[in-house]
């Protein structure tokens, strides 16, 4: 228990000793807060914009809880920004300022701190954020690349891992000012948009193979790292419970409508697949100023990035969207479902006989 | 450690099977075998009863609604008032004549579960054997006529237009959705979930049960009676809080089928005598 506390405990003041107090010049710009959502939704926003760059202003709170992930008892010592896991995307355009106040409650126990991948220097942020519980901070950093970028804790030593396999990662989404755009430079817009968070996560069992419970996260740390150290997950999860976005949980569309799906994964490389529809554009880097993909079958997300593709509904039914190491889909977790409503076109798919017992030519024959 | 033996030698068992079968016929259930005691029965009277088919149908090339028969259970039938325990089923194992399917399944006071349509069959053989009755799975038909109000019918109505795969998607997907999500799946204590009409405890429980019957697509004529049927016994029917469809060896449900749906939180069973087979 000592040994555990001093280990985290030394990790922290290590990561302190960067974070230096600053206070920011005045910055005269327009100013709007927003309100962040739970993922896979995301707060209203502008796809294309004609107002000046603006301060952005986001609150982010760090969660430190206990959440049920998957059966079997599967409990999770999570660590969480806004309660979520994802965190939210936070939505902002090009040349704008991303202004967050985080804040670590004083009911939590550890530092935390946030490294932004769309933000330039300083960790992304996390050597400027690092809070102990009962402090709040504030980061601004300006939006100068446009794309879909991760943000998640940093707070130094093994705690990295650690915080972001227990839940604490989102990603950012810097729209280009003038809107997403096809490879010619052709307008593209969407419907609707949602984000998924992938995560693997890594929980400990007891020697008959049941999940283990810890009274605090502290209890939970070595187990916990042994297994991660190996580096096989007992989930691999969209929204960080299984079934987050299955049945009830399952994302509406219509047909016709245009969604974007933004996708992140912080750890293991992730490769999303629509069973049923396709990428009609595909920013697989997540990078606005690349010029997308289109029609792809399966794309594939790094560990340590977000991608965005965005897709026409053109069937009613339910989709699967999953991750197609179909192990890691069906096995371990990592499936979502689009739930659309429309019209059936028979021009595009039919079953053109219900099944039915094998008939040979000499059987057909006979029997008619 | 003698009967260990005995049973190692499968002629031996056969053997002493048949001499405990005439033995045990006309005697009350405790003397049938000082071992393994015939378990707690509820008799139910033979009756005729409207059942919900199981199985797939289609009409005119497209999915039909399962009809509703008319269906006589024509013996009293003789079924177990409670689920196999983990405990009951252990011995089983113990007697190297049921896989093990747990290790920690030694409760004496829970349903057995992570049990496929194998391991159940393996059971029923033992548990005639060691008793000289005559136990198996019951049919469809079967458990629906003991579940009684416990039967849970959610077919969905005919569609107005069937030919719209996408909306009836859609209402099979909503339906399994809105099914109540059981959030402890651990298994309770034998009769947790309490009786039913017939006294029969612990149906469509959090454990769902092995039936015997095999899964069937029968496809209709315009009269609304089978033309045609394919049947595959390699998939049995489950029932509980929803009927189900399953592989025979999987174990754990939620690793059973391609569906989206709901699967069941649990696989166990409970089996039914029957002498006269």
């Amino acid at each position: 228990m000592i040994s555990r506390r001093t280990a985290i405990t030394g990790a922290v003041v290590a990561a302190a000793v960067f974070a230096a107090p600053a206070l920011a010049k005045e910055l005269t710009l327009p100013r709007q807060k927003v309100e962040l959502v739970a993922p896979p939704f995301v707060h209203p926003h502008e796809q294309a914009t004609r107002q000046s760059p603006k301060i952005m202003e986001f609150r982010l709170v760090a969660e430190e809880k206990d959440l049920v992930i998957g059966g079997r008892g599967a409990k999770l010592k999570a660590m969480t920004f806004n309660g979520s896991i994802p965190a939210p995307l936070m939505v902002v355009h090009e040349g704008d300022y991303v202004e967050v106040t985080l804040v670590n409650p004083s009911t939590n126990v550890m530092a935390h701190n946030i490294d932004f991948h769309a933000a330039t220097g300083a960790a992304g942020g996390g050597d400027l954020t690092l809070i102990q519980p009962g402090e709040q901070v504030v980061l601004r950093w300006k939006a100068t690349r446009t794309g879909v970028f991760v943000y998640h804790c940093i707070p130094g030593g093994s705690m990295v891992p650690w915080h972001i396999a227990s839940g604490m990662s989102g990603a950012v989404m810097v729209l280009p000012r003038g809107g997403l755009k096809d490879g010619s430079g052709k307008p593209l817009r969407y419907d609707r948009v949602y984000y998924i968070g992938e995560q693997d996560f890594y929980l400990p069992r007891d020697a008959k193979g049941k999940f283990k419970t810890y009274a605090t996260h502290m209890d939970a740390f070595e187990d916990t790292m042994e297994l991660m150290r190996k580096l096989v997950p007992t989930h691999v999860l969209f929204n960080g419970r299984d079934g987050a976005l299955t049945g009830k949980g399952a994302m509406p569309a219509k047909v016709g409508e245009t969604v974007l799906i933004v996708h992140s994964q912080v750890d293991r490389d992730s490769r999303p697949h629509i069973v049923g529809g396709h990428g009609d554009y595909v920013w697989e880097t997540g990078k606005f100023s690349n010029r997308p993909e289109v029609n792809v079958e399966t794309w594939f997300i790094r560990g340590g990035s977000a991608g965005a593709a965005l897709y026409k509904f053109l069937q009613p039914g339910i989709y699967a969207y999953v991750n197609h190491n179909m192990i890691e889909a069906f096995e371990l977790g990592a499936t979502a479902h689009f739930r659309v409503e429309g019209i059936w076109n028979d021009d595009l798919m039919t079953q053109v006989k219900p099944p039915e017992p094998i008939r040979t030519e000499t059987i057909q024959g006979k029997a008619e | 450690m003698l009967r260990a033996w005995k049973i190692r030698i499968l002629g031996a068992a056969v053997v002493a099977f048949t001499v405990i079968a005439v033995f045990a016929s006309g005697h009350s259930p405790e003397l049938a075998t000082s071992r393994v005691p015939i378990p707690d029965l509820v008799e139910l009277r033979s009756g005729t009863f409207r059942y919900r088919a199981a199985g797939e149908f289609t009409r005119d090339g497209k999915p039909a609604t399962a009809p509703i028969m008319a269906t006589t259970i024509k013996r009293t039938l003789a079924v177990m008032r409670n689920q196999v325990t983990a405990a009951n089923y252990q011995r089983c194992v113990a007697a190297e004549a049921c896989p093990t399917v747990d290790p920690d399944a030694a409760a004496p006071d829970r349903p057995v579960v992570n049990v496929s349509w194998w391991d159940a069959q393996a059971y029923a053989v033992w548990l005639s054997r060691e008793t000289g009755a005559h136990f198996r799975l019951p049919t469809d038909e079967e458990w629906a006529y003991a579940a009684a109000s416990r039967f849970n019918d959610d077919a969905l109505p005919e569609f107005s237009d069937v030919s719209d795969p996408g909306r009836r998607a859609l209402a099979i997907y909503d339906r399994d959705a809105s099914r109540e999500e059981i959030l402890d799946k651990a298994p309770q204590p034998i009769g947790s979930f309490g009786a039913n009409e017939n006294g029969l405890f612990d149906l469509a429980g959090n454990v769902w049960e092995w039936t015997d019957t095999c899964f069937v697509r029968s496809t209709l004529d315009a009269r609304g009676e089978v033309a045609m049927i394919t049947v595959n016994c390699g998939v049995r029917v489950v029932e509980g809080r929803h009927r189900t469809y399953m592989t025979d060896f999987i174990r754990d449900a939620r690793a059973g089928g391609c569906s989206v749906g709901t699967p069941p939180s649990n696989l166990g069973f409970r089996l039914v005598r029957d002498d006269d087979r």
